[in-house]
């Protein structure tokens, strides 16, 4: 039995065991793939305290190797369920069934798809949700990108550098995102903007050639043909597996306030799966603090 | 065993004409799940597994990446008698690595 489990590895989680173990609490971390999470994507990290610049695979190793450093262990299995009995919680695995006196979730968030025919096919054969990973398969070729909030936006300007021609395909007739990033694009010559329009089919052979392209307003539908198509409409939090535990709200993010509880006690969560204004590396390292520092406490108090 | 660097110039002699099952990971320095991937690839090869893991740095070989399609990194394609057999976009568990050449 361990004081604490903490369900994820990422920056959230990383920072959660640095805490605990500091507290003197004996700590298991589970990890569904490998250590990092979703920073391991950012190729470069200019906004967080004290480096000007590192990359999100150096940050990630670093903060590993400080928590390993601290005593907290690491097991590479996904977690599925986790069994409350009051005192005593065991997080399942598709191996193993570990024990805690409490447990946090820092699972973060996945991409949120379209669900059309042929989109997990087509996954790297053309179809992407992350234009600073596999923009540069696409220099000097035609892409679109699908989304309307900032990301969809940032992804637009970064491939407009490398692309011949982009698309940006937003449902509504205006954007959500930073009017900065909006108007940027706007001076583009080589992007296209489509308002009021829903990608609403994948044209493929090998490689995805051309996407269906529907019109709200009319109904009427075109065909673009293009090389890639980069994915930009949000995320969804991975707490389903967890939901009969923690409020989740409309969106599917665990309702907790900065205190990083949920309605089950012993049950904390903490980074990009909590309902919060602002995701960021450093919010998320907060929330790890946080809920471990909360988490501490319950262990102390309660056994 | 460790893992072959391949380029176009060996690529048939290492990839392709094998009587072995090849697992080729297509990525690239600047590709941090390509980063996270490669010591669980390491790991693999170590073991002395029944096949061969081989690296592509798409980068320099972007007319591999061409040529077997590869638009998104990490990307691993096993090949077995010289055919793809198996693809996978995107970073996975070291199991679920070897279950791609392993069946």
């Amino acid at each position: 039995m361990y004081d604490i489990i903490i369900v994820g590895a990422g920056p959230a989680g990383m920072t959660a065991a640095i805490y605990a173990r500091r507290a003197a609490k004996t700590v298991l971390v589970l990890e569904a793939v490998t250590f990092g999470g979703q920073i391991l994507n950012t190729p470069d990290i200019e906004n967080y305290p004290v480096e000007a610049h590192i990359s999100g695979f150096e940050f990630s190793n670093k903060v590993y190797e400080q928590a390993k450093g601290l005593g907290a262990e690491f097991v590479f299995e996904k977690a599925v369920e986790i069994v409350d009995e009051g005192g005593i919680k065991t997080v399942v695995t598709p191996k193993n069934r570990y024990q805690a006196k409490a447990v946090i979730l820092a699972t973060g968030s996945e991409n949120r798809k379209l669900g059309l025919e042929g989109e997990d096919r087509l996954v790297g054969r053309g179809v992407s949700y992350c234009a600073t990973c596999d923009g540069n398969f696409y220099r000097n070729k035609t892409v679109a990108v699908v989304g309307g909030g900032n990301t969809a936006l940032e992804d637009a300007l970064y491939l407009s550098d490398l692309a011949q021609k982009v698309y940006l395909i937003h449902r509504r007739d205006s954007f959500r995102g930073d009017d900065t990033n909006a108007a940027r694009l706007k001076e583009k010559a080589n992007v296209e903007i489509i308002y009021n329009a829903n990608v609403t089919g994948l044209i493929a052979e090998k490689r995805l050639k051309a996407i269906e392209v529907t019109d709200k307003l009319d109904g009427s539908t075109r065909q673009i043909e293009l090389n890639g198509l980069f994915i930009a409409v949000g995320r969804v939090p991975e707490n389903q597996n967890f939901a009969s535990l923690v409020q989740l709200d409309d969106a599917g993010y665990a309702a907790s306030g900065e205190d990083c509880h949920t309605r089950t006690p012993g049950l904390f969560v903490a980074g990009d799966n909590r309902a919060k204004a602002l995701r960021q590396l450093v919010t998320a390292t907060a929330d790890g603090a946080m809920a471990a520092t909360e988490a501490v406490k319950y262990v102390n108090e309660a056994h | 065993m460790s893992v072959i660097e391949v380029t176009k110039a060996n690529f048939e002699s290492e990839v392709l004409k094998n009587d072995i099952p090849v697992l080729a990971d297509f990525n690239a320095g600047w590709c941090g799940p390509c980063q996270a991937m490669k010591p669980m690839l390491d790991e693999l090869a170590a073991g002395n597994p029944g096949y061969k893991i081989v690296s592509i740095d798409i980068d320099e070989e972007d007319e591999l990446a061409d040529e077997y399609d590869v638009t998104s990194i990490p990307c691993l394609v096993v090949f077995k008698g010289g055919e793809e057999v198996n693809r996978n976009v995107g970073l996975i568990p070291r199991d679920a690595i070897a279950a791609l050449v392993e069946g």
